[in-house]
């Protein structure tokens, strides 16, 4: 698989007896990302866009560079299209907030049944507020969405569509060009969650035709408390700011104020600098190695791990779609996921067992929650293989 | 280390066949209890008699081996007590395995309940070994017929 040179920048993964396979849940951080936030702290932090100095002004332009990272790697049109947040949940706050304007009685705001809860509570809360309908699209049991009935689904009233590009459950890859297209023919707009899909397939936002856009930092190997809004430039303009306060004004008295342009007047308080900062070089690193090497590399942890789930017979796979990226959710007939969780532990293997913050997708296959194994570039096939032996003591325990 | 000092043989059959795994239907209190965080879902039924004696017990639901056997070793112990030796085995079990004051006596009443003393050491699944207990707690304080509520988080 050829991946040792990846594995060896970080340190956590290169700790002796860790088989880390929660990356859905957050990465690992190479070298790089923690070396440029601790450099920068230690040798040119200051505050950005108000000092006047010189090291907030030098602190201040390396904070704009990643902006114009970030627009690049997303291929936006504008750095004015590019938001800081701090993470993906506070980007689908602010659009369901400030397009809340642009909804009303009888609208209709559709999303999966596989949504992770950032991406179904803030438009549960806008369709009750506004007397708007929420719809879902249903998937079939491979985790795959039903679109037979798109025509019916969006359809005259329906205003927005906020749609994950995969899901953090099983890893499903959804349709969105066939989506976004749909939606556009009538006029709705379009979210994309796409936070577990940044690090692992390339995107471009203008070909997309998204709408908006939306992923966390620490999913893709940065740090957590930044995250990236995008959204059309048009579109933002037309929206109300989602916090107010500092760094977001032209002019303040006590009667009035206004706003600045984009992207600052969605960017209140003090930033994440340093945070900021890891995240550009978190993409650095994506782009040196390459999403076309990293997706080929999970390709075939995947492809290799769904071989190996063979040997475990009471082991039944949640969504066994072709189409998905280095996500497994799974069962054992007679371990309740909990129980997996804490055994595979005590074999130094990681997973992640519960809800996974998408109760709806549970009740889908009618479980309470699943055991989830997921994989990043920096895993190898010896993870699997402990996996596998953990999967095989529980099961024979259990029997 | 492979979690045996967990999952404890007594623990395992205690799993795979729990003791009064039933629902009461003339019981006089019943309590709900569900741990949000990793679906474990629970109901307990007591009979208390006039003697305010505990005279059958049954539970059931779903949930991880931890809840299920610990679910399952509570109802054999306090079935035939007086409510309040029931409850104060609650709270010798609660503070067993949510503190370090245990003292020898409490071990000696609590016989083997205290399998579940490893559970210290995994603090993410203590909830899961308290949850029916809790359960209990909230059957006992409610009034004869009524169903309580509760939730570990
Ligand atoms: C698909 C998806 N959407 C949204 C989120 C929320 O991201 P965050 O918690 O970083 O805001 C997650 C993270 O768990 C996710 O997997």
């Amino acid at each position: 698989m050829n991946n040792e040179s990846i594995v060896k920048q970080f340190p956590v993964i290169e700790k002796e007896g860790l088989h880390y396979l929660d990356s859905a849940a957050t990465c690992q951080k190479p070298n790089c990302v923690i070396d440029a936030m601790t450099n920068f702290y230690k040798e040119e932090y200051a505050t950005v866009h108000r000092g006047i100095y010189d090291l907030s002004q030098k602190s201040t332009i390396k904070y704009n560079n990643v902006r114009r990272q970030i627009k690049d790697f997303i291929g936006a049109k504008s750095e004015k299209e590019v938001i800081f947040t701090r993470g993906a949940t506070e980007a689908i706050n602010l659009v369901a907030n400030g397009f809340a304007a642009f909804i009303s009685e009888g609208d209709e705001i559709v999303v999966t049944e596989t949504e992770h809860h950032a991406n179904l509570l803030p438009w549960q809360k806008i369709a009750k507020q506004k007397k708007a309908k929420l719809i879902v699209i249903p998937i079939l049991d491979s985790g795959d969405l039903i679109l037979d009935n798109i025509d019916k689904i969006i359809n005259q009233n329906t205003k927005i569509i906020a749609i994950q590009h995969v899901s953090n459950v099983l890893g499903t890859i959804h349709p969105i060009e066939t989506i976004i297209k749909k939606a556009h023919s009538i006029g709705a707009k379009v979210l994309i969650d796409a936070c577990q899909s940044v690090s692992h397939i390339p995107i471009n936002v203008m070909s997309l035709d998204c709408d908006f856009l939306c992923f966390s930092g620490h999913k893709c190997y940065g740090p957590t408390g930044i995250g990236v809004l995008y959204g059309k430039e048009e579109l933002l303009n037309k929206m109300e700011p989602y916090q107010l306060g500092g760094d977001m004004i032209r002019t303040v008295t006590f009667e009035e104020s206004t706003f600045a342009e984009l992207p600052m007047k969605f960017e209140a308080g003090t930033p994440p600098i340093v945070e900021v900062i890891g995240l550009g070089e978190a993409i650095n690193f994506i782009k040196k190695i390459g999403l076309e090497k990293i997706s080929s590399i999970e390709k075939e942890l995947l492809e290799y791990a769904l071989k190996e789930f063979k040997k475990i017979k009471t082991l039944k796979v949640i969504g066994d779609t072709k189409n998905k990226t280095g996500v497994i959710s799974f069962t054992l007939e007679n371990a309740h996921p909990h129980d997996i969780g804490t055994l595979c532990d005590s074999f130094g293997v990681a997973i992640r067992a519960g809800h996974h913050c998408s109760q709806t997708t549970m009740q889908h296959y009618n479980v309470a929650a699943t055991a989830r194994a997921s994989f990043a570039c920096y895993n190898t096939k010896k993870d699997i293989d402990k996996l596998v032996e953990a999967l095989l003591y529980i099961e024979e325990m259990f029997e | 280390m492979t979690g045996r000092d967990l999952y404890q043989d007594m623990i395992m059959s205690h799993n795979k066949k729990p003791r009064n795994f039933k629902k009461l239907e003339d019981a006089t209190h019943i309590a709900h209890g569900v741990n949000p965080l990793c679906g474990d879902d629970f109901y307990i039924y007591l009979k208390v008699n006039e003697d305010n004696i505990i005279e059958d017990i049954g539970f059931d639901g779903s949930g991880c081996a931890i809840s299920k056997s610990s679910g399952s070793l509570l109802t054999s112990s306090i079935i035939g007590k007086h409510i309040s030796d029931a409850s104060e085995l609650k709270d010798c079990f609660i503070e067993l395995i949510t503190s370090d004051n245990s003292t020898e006596e409490s071990k000696q009443k609590l016989g083997k309940l205290t399998i579940f003393e490893g559970v210290k050491d995994y603090p993410i699944r203590v909830k899961c070994a308290t949850l029916v207990w809790r359960a209990l707690e909230s059957a006992l304080e409610s009034k004869v017929g009524e169903t309580t509520e509760i939730s570990t988080e």
